[in-house]
């Protein structure tokens, strides 16, 4: 090929500068990477999978990919008989089981139109809060371990497990109790558990405040979490988030105030906590303050438990008249319903069970869109999921 | 079952006072959605159940949202046919002393019933909406005809919507028209079948008996009962 001449020549030049300046003046061109995160990860809370694609450090799309602990729970529940439900909807979200059995039970309540006796409405709040506890206190030391804070989340562990053995001590089981009625409860309390709990309940403040010393002021801590993944109102509910994950974006609503569906938490002083910054920190803070409350609820409950019977008269072989029925609750994670729709038989018709970590989870594509990468963990970790809540 | 009316006496008998709020709530609702309504029920004290036309699907949701219903509960679906496959709770052997065909499909697979509201399909698709502000849910329902379950998306009205359509999609093959990417998300991406319809079976019960609504085994120390 012959030499170019040199008017040839310079315009070459000229077309290749010009190339150049334009991609330069775009963005530096760098090559794009996809980052599989998972489904083996800490940060993960089970088998979640997130296939990132990078662009040098920032995450251009990100596709959370579930599935690998999907039992099929609504399908599964259209073959048992309603008391057997209680036993599958124990798994979903295995921090709080207990939480998880009292949506189905309110639901085939109200079907029934049976109404369980005051006692067994307090306990059941009570080890409702108590589940909250376990389970949120598990994140307040997690979510340390998400910025590198080793500490906290031995202490979260060692608090965890004074509420889980007060459980246990009722219930028999640490985490899958499986212990709540259609019309009641399985057994009374244990006699002294009304001292031990509020023992307890003494170390878990103490826990929330050593976090919030150890923590919340710690300058690192701060700088990874504040102005991280934020949430502005209307994502937030567009996305059906829910619990702390909603009202951290300022959105006031929890349904034990809003809409309550036959606990008591209406007859005990407490307080709806939000935040309005929609940011990781807020998450967090507003998570700290529920435990709190939950603490002070759950004292108020202990006080106040009614005499009396804690199962209503309820038929020994189960059959739910025809109907349907949506019942909600604010649990650990955040708004969990069930969907039940009754032919008037042993089993139910169908189940739709709205779990909180699916919804809240699912507005992962549009917030890690456009954050670093070691933004990604503390932000999964600021929703806090658990896997079982999302696969059901 | 298929109660449609919503002033039944009874309703107005006991009805707590939360009862007005959703025959208020209904009739504001009636002129922002107009000929969309095809039946309503009130729930007294629980839920108002609007089912709607099916064309119009992607278009309430859009009018329910800028009305106050941003809060984006779930979006399922319901299969109304009785399963072929019976309850699949009696264990073989039960049926088969009883002198049953415990692989025969049983003599009446017609559909249960139509639920509140009302419903003439097989296949419902099912949402829930809420008004953070108000405390008040709508749940909405749409039937959709056997031989095109196809319906409007909600995923550009609100963004929960996508997910809970791609679910929708594999497990009762209802496709949303509209939808950005209707991909398996929970089942691997070359399964076969929708698996919450109900003529799909459930395998654990046919490889293995199901032992029954009553238990047969004797327990220990139990000298009677049993073999």
């Amino acid at each position: 090929m012959a030499t170019p001449t040199l008017p040839e020549r310079s315009q070459l030049a000229y077309i290749a500068s010009q190339a150049a300046d334009s991609r330069l003046n775009v963005e530096i061109e760098t090559e794009g990477m996809t980052l599989n995160i998972g489904p083996q990860h800490p940060a993960t809370h089970g088998t979640l999978r997130i296939v990132a694609k990078l662009d040098g450090e920032q995450v251009i799309a990100a596709e959370p990919i579930m599935g690998y602990m999907h039992r099929g729970y609504e399908k599964l529940s259209e073959v048992r008989t309603y008391p057997q439900v209680t036993a599958l909807v124990n798994r979903i979200d295995w921090m709080g089981s207990f939480a998880n059995e009292v949506p189905f039970i309110l639901a085939a309540e109200k079907l029934m139109e049976v109404e369980a006796p005051p006692r067994a409405q307090w306990i059941r709040t009570i080890l409702f809060e108590l589940s909250r506890i376990a389970n949120v206190v598990l994140f307040l030391g997690d979510m340390a371990v998400q910025v590198g804070a080793i500490t906290p989340v031995f202490y979260a562990f060692r608090d965890r497990e004074y509420v889980l053995n007060q459980i246990e001590a009722v219930t028999g089981g640490r985490f899958h109790p499986n212990f709540d009625r259609i019309g009641g409860l399985k057994d009374d309390l244990p006699a002294g558990w009304i001292a031990d709990t509020k023992a307890v309940l003494t170390k878990v403040d103490a826990f929330c405040d050593q976090l919030d010393t150890l923590l919340l002021g710690n300058e690192i801590f701060q700088a990874r979490c504040r102005g991280v993944g934020v949430i502005p109102a209307d994502v937030a509910l567009s996305y059906g988030l829910s619990g702390a994950n909603l009202r951290a974006s300022g959105v006031d609503h929890d349904l034990r105030r809003d809409d309550p569906s036959g606990l008591v938490h209406d007859q005990i002083d407490w307080k709806v906590w939000t935040h309005p910054d929609g940011d990781s920190f807020a998450r967090y803070w507003v998570r700290l303050q529920e435990v709190r409350e939950a603490i002070k609820m759950v004292g108020q409950l202990l006080d106040g438990i009614p005499s009396g019977p804690i199962m209503a008269k309820v038929p020994r072989i189960i059959k739910v008249p025809a109907g349907e029925a949506y019942v909600a609750t604010e649990n650990p994670l955040g708004q969990m319903g069930y969907y039940v729709l009754s032919d008037g038989d042993l089993n139910p018709f169908r189940v739709k069970i709205r779990t909180p970590s699916f919804n809240n989870i699912s507005i992962c594509p549009w917030l890690l869109r456009g954050v670093y990468v070691p933004d990604i963990v503390t932000i999964l970790g600021s929703l806090y999921f658990i896997l079982g809540d999302i696969d059901r | 079952m298929a109660d449609t009316d919503t002033e039944s006496p009874a309703a107005q008998e006991d009805a707590p006072p939360s009862d007005d709020r959703r025959e208020r709530l209904l009739e504001d609702l009636r002129p922002l959605l107009g000929d969309a309504i095809v039946s309503t029920h009130i729930d007294v004290g629980h839920d108002l159940y609007l089912r709607v036309d099916r064309a119009q699907w992607a278009d309430i949701g859009t009018r329910l949202r800028d009305r106050g219903f941003q809060f984006f509960d779930f979006l399922s679906a319901i299969d109304w046919m009785a399963s072929p496959f019976g309850r699949s709770m009696e264990s073989y052997v039960d049926t088969i002393v009883a002198g049953e065909d415990p692989t025969a499909p049983p003599a009446d697979m017609s559909m249960i019933g139509s639920g509140y509201a009302g419903g003439d399909t097989r296949f419902q698709l099912l949402a829930r909406l809420y008004s953070v502000s108000e405390s008040i849910g709508v749940v909405l329902k749409s039937d959709l005809p056997d031989d095109d379950l196809t319906i409007g998306s909600w995923s550009r009205v609100f963004g929960g919507a996508s997910w809970h359509e791609r679910e929708t999609w594999e497990m009762f093959g209802i496709t949303f028209t509209g939808h950005p990417g209707l991909r398996h998300i929970y089942l691997p991406g070359d399964f076969e079948g929708h698996p919450l319809r109900k003529d799909f079976p459930l395998l654990a019960r046919h490889v293995k008996p199901w032992p029954g609504i009553v238990d047969v085994e004797s327990m220990p120390g139990d000298d009677e009962g049993g073999n």
